[in-house]
């Protein structure tokens, strides 16, 4: 589903990765993760078309994304969360997720001032398919919260709403469990695996290594900017060089 | 006068005026590179400058010098009371509600200078005569003198003071790392305030030595901040060579556009070099290009 | 849906009262203010679009305000064009600039894109004011002719409130019905989160070249209306002072608030008629509210009073459950 092959990426002086190359099944939930400083966010930011990368390249499928722009990458099913929510504070809850849907609407400027049929129509199934997305994770009741007004392990689940209307093949996510107390992770965790067996492909970003090695069935392991393992879970907890790098912390 | 000489008179001029700009634009500089922000303001201090010594010297009667002095200080008591009612308070405001407050207060201080002072222009009196000099045919006034001379003092104090004492460099922390800075001990808020009061202190002596030359009234600002802004632009948003070189190329293109294309689309000629900068190269022409590490 | 049928009567509500005020009003001098009040309006209601909803800064909008008046005003008077063709000209002419000027200018963000636009806005007044040929320079375009519409000639009050309020509604009706749609949602996306707006999708860079050039369209209508109501324009109209002026009305008014542009625009238009003292003072108050709106009432007058009736609200209801 995803394949990301040779990056390096350079910030002036600084080699934040080195000749990074691994690739994601499709409807596989994928884990990245490496001590702090290892370039995590910053391979999901080229990857996710929010940096460009100085060398390698991209695939989505067979397509060649490696400089594409988030918008295109959101009308070709990629989409991702982010580490410190980036919510639409100023609308609600429910207005957050409609804009989870713009790829999937298209009326513009004029039928929208003009409020002809087309868009009135395409108005209620957004609105329908927004309240959907919500009650998949359980945000039903809070349809109408004003988003800066909700509590922090929420406004996680409404960025993961308003992701999944987008109707994405690929989700990633920047540390999702940052900041969730344990019944909210494993919350998490359900959820996870109720968009994979909507036939969506995961790949995370986590620090917490219990859901990492709870929900992922590949990792892919970062340290210093380079790949330093990649397989299953229990290959990984066993691999010396990760267990090294980490130093005991697990 | 003939062409070669005519040539000299614009250099002379459009040099003189860039030298003011890039004062103008030290300040600018100086506080982006401590705070991050813009300091729309920075051009009605040029404008306190001016207006201030005008006043000092009508109504207390000092002589030049000492007018000069005061006026200073106090535009930058005034830079140092913008800094504390407008700036440090919003700490934590949207981007958007910053930049209007500090628009509003640029306006505000534009506007009780109007209220103070009115609408009339007023010269002030040239620093050492107008006995004019002249060079290779074109006249030189002494005012243009006093105005290279200063500047170059004001740049060489500014490399002085930001390379070799420890405020200048705890400043220039600041300005990379202001986390990092406080928690080696420096008082991030001093700094911030210095670099407003050391801004403003800039501006005000730019607007006070350019003053005798071109009259100056509470609307001043504007243009002059604008200009600032411009040579700033030019030099990469740097407190030293780079502003310099923007400001002076700024004025040369303002005064030879203006002697050899037209005249009375002098102040447009600043506007669409700045445009242009900002839409084809806003990190400046004297600064190597950098990748942000977000 | 109860949430949209009340926005409809309170527009319809809105719209009926402007329109009837004239009928209490005939041959009042406060009808030309309200003239005036329009004109404000629209152009306030332009600036919200792109300041309120985009969250883009512009302090250059009297530009757009004054080429759409020059070009009204230039093609009646020194051509023979119709009236109502100027002002369609007028308005395509300030959208195509618009639209060419928005691309780079909009990359910018914060201080800079309030530097560029200013820059841009003070190019516009030096054009108008230089091509003397053209526009007549500081002393003005006079002799503009009056729009007419079959037997009517707007040439008068009475004409010119409904011919500037029929269109004014317009606008702020389409404008509703923008902000509560896909693209309204997409631009105040843009303002909360750029980033987040163009990971769902939004093309934020194209979406704000568009409302960038509604925005001046509209702007430009109203300059277009202001010179064939007015019959004279200068370039001191179109100056710095304005944008700033309008600025504000939409600071007060409350950002995002179709209505409270509307408010904004009233009072600023009112204060110097009725306050002499205002006059004198005028900046010093625009940079004064701008300051205090901006730190203590951030939603602006609209955003006050809305609060304002909530309380009210939950107190009728206290005391109703009290009584109960």
């Amino acid at each position: 589903m995803l394949r990301v092959e040779g990056i390096t990426q350079l910030f002036g002086g600084l080699t934040a990765l080195t000749d990074v190359s691994f690739s994601v099944a499709p409807r596989s939930i994928t884990g990245i993760i490496g001590p702090n400083g290892a370039g995590k966010t910053t391979l999901f930011n080229i990857v996710t078309g929010l940096y460009t990368q100085t060398e390698g390249k991209v695939y989505l499928g067979e397509k060649n994304i490696s400089f594409f722009e988030p918008e295109v990458l959101a009308k070709l099913g990629l989409v991702r969360t982010f580490q410190n929510v980036e919510l639409f504070g100023q609308m609600s809850v429910l207005e957050n997720v409609m804009v989870g849907l713009h790829t999937k609407s298209k009326s513009g400027i004029f039928s929208c001032a003009f409020k002809l049929p087309g868009q009135i129509k395409e108005e209620k199934i957004v609105r329908e398919k927004a309240h959907k997305w919500l009650e998949f994770t359980g945000l039903e009741d809070l349809a109408d919260v004003e988003a800066c007004n909700l509590p922090f392990g929420k406004g996680r689940l409404l960025e993961i709403s308003r992701a999944m209307a987008v109707e994405p093949q690929i989700i990633l996510m920047d540390e999702p469990a940052a900041g969730l107390n344990s019944r909210e992770t494993a919350g998490l965790a359900e959820l996870i695996h109720k968009i994979q067996d909507l036939g969506i492909t995961i790949v995370l970003v986590e620090h917490d290594m219990e859901l990492v090695m709870d929900v992922c069935e590949s990792i892919v392991v970062l340290n210093l900017g380079k790949k330093l393992a990649e397989g299953t879970p229990r290959e990984i907890q066993e691999n010396k060089a990760v267990i090294a790098a980490y130093l005991g912390e697990d | 006068m003939d062409n070669p000489s005519q040539l000299v008179q614009y250099v002379l001029s459009g040099l003189s005026n860039g030298a003011i700009y890039a004062l103008i634009g030290f300040g600018f500089a100086i506080i982006h590179n401590a705070t991050g922000i813009l300091n729309f303001a920075q051009g009605e201090f040029v404008m306190l400058g001016g207006m201030f010594t005008i006043f000092i010297l009508s109504f207390f009667n000092l002589p030049l010098v000492p007018a000069i002095v005061l006026a200073i200080v106090f535009s930058t008591l005034v830079g140092i009371l913008f800094e504390r009612l407008a700036i440090r308070p919003l700490k934590n405001v949207k981007p958007l509600s910053l930049v209007i407050i500090t628009i509003g207060a640029s306006i505000f201080i534009r506007g009780a200078a109007m209220l103070i002072w009115g609408k009339d222009t007023h010269a002030l009196p040239a620093f050492s005569g107008n006995a004019p000099l002249y060079v290779y045919g074109a006249t030189i006034m002494p005012q243009h003198l006093w105005i290279f001379g200063i500047t170059l003092l004001i740049i060489i104090a500014n490399k002085l003071f930001f390379s070799y004492s420890i405020i200048g460099k705890a400043m220039r922390a600041c300005a990379y790392n202001a986390h990092a800075a406080s928690l080696v001990g420096i008082d991030v808020k001093i700094m911030v305030l210095l670099s407003f009061a050391v801004s403003s202190a800039i501006g005000s002596m730019a607007g006070i030595i350019i003053a005798p030359l071109t009259m100056t009234s509470y609307d001043v600002g504007i243009m002059l901040g604008i200009k600032g802004f411009c040579a700033v632009i030019i030099g990469g948003m740097s407190s030293g060579l780079g502003t310099v070189l923007g400001g002076l190329l700024l004025g040369l293109l303002e005064s030879l556009g203006a002697g050899y294309i037209s005249a009375s689309y002098k102040d447009a000629i600043a506007f669409i070099i700045l445009l242009l900068i900002l839409f084809i190269r806003p990190e400046g022409l004297f600064k190597q290009k950098e990748t942000q590490r977000v | 849906m109860i949430k949209e049928k009340r926005q409809i009567l309170i527009f319809l509500l809105f719209a009926i009262i402007i329109l009837l005020v004239p009928l209490f009003l005939k041959g009042n001098y406060f009808l030309n203010v309200l003239v005036f009040i329009g004109i404000n309006t629209l152009l306030a209601v332009a600036l919200n679009l792109l300041l309120g909803y985009a969250g883009q800064i512009s302090l250059g909008h009297a530009a757009f305000f004054g080429l759409g008046a020059y070009v009204s005003g230039i093609l009646t008077t020194r051509y023979p064009v119709d009236p109502w063709l100027a002002l369609v000209i007028a308005a395509l002419c300030a959208a195509a600039l618009a639209f060419v000027i928005g691309f780079p200018i909009l990359k910018l963000k914060g201080h800079y894109l309030a530097m560029a636009t200013l820059g841009f806005g003070i190019i516009m007044y030096i054009f108008f004011n230089e091509t003397v040929d053209w526009t007549g320079g500081p002393s003005g375009l006079s002799g503009i002719p009056n729009l007419r519409l079959g037997p009517l000639t707007f040439d008068n009050d009475q004409n010119n409130y409904y011919l500037v309020w029929m269109i004014t509604l317009g606008v702020m009706l389409l404008s509703i019905n923008l902000s509560h749609s896909r693209i309204g949602r997409a631009l105040r996306a843009i303002n909360d989160s750029e980033v987040a707006a163009r990971v769902m999708g939004v093309n934020a860079r194209m979406l704000k070249v568009q409302i960038f050039t509604v925005s001046a369209l509209i702007s430009a209508i109203a300059g277009s209306l202001y010179a064939h109501t007015m019959m004279f324009i200068s370039p001191a109209s179109f100056g710095f002072n304005f944008s700033v002026e309008l600025l504000t009305m939409v600071i007060i008014g409350g950002l995002g608030s179709i209505y409270g542009s509307f408010l904004g625009a009233a009072i600023l238009t009112m204060l110097p008629e009725f306050l002499r003292v205002f006059r004198d003072f005028d900046i010093v108050i625009y940079g004064l509210m701008l300051i205090l709106i901006t730190m203590f009432m951030p939603t602006g007058l609209i955003g006050g009073l809305e609060a304002l009736v909530k309380v009210i609200v939950s107190k009728i209801k206290g005391s109703a459950a009290k009584n109960a």
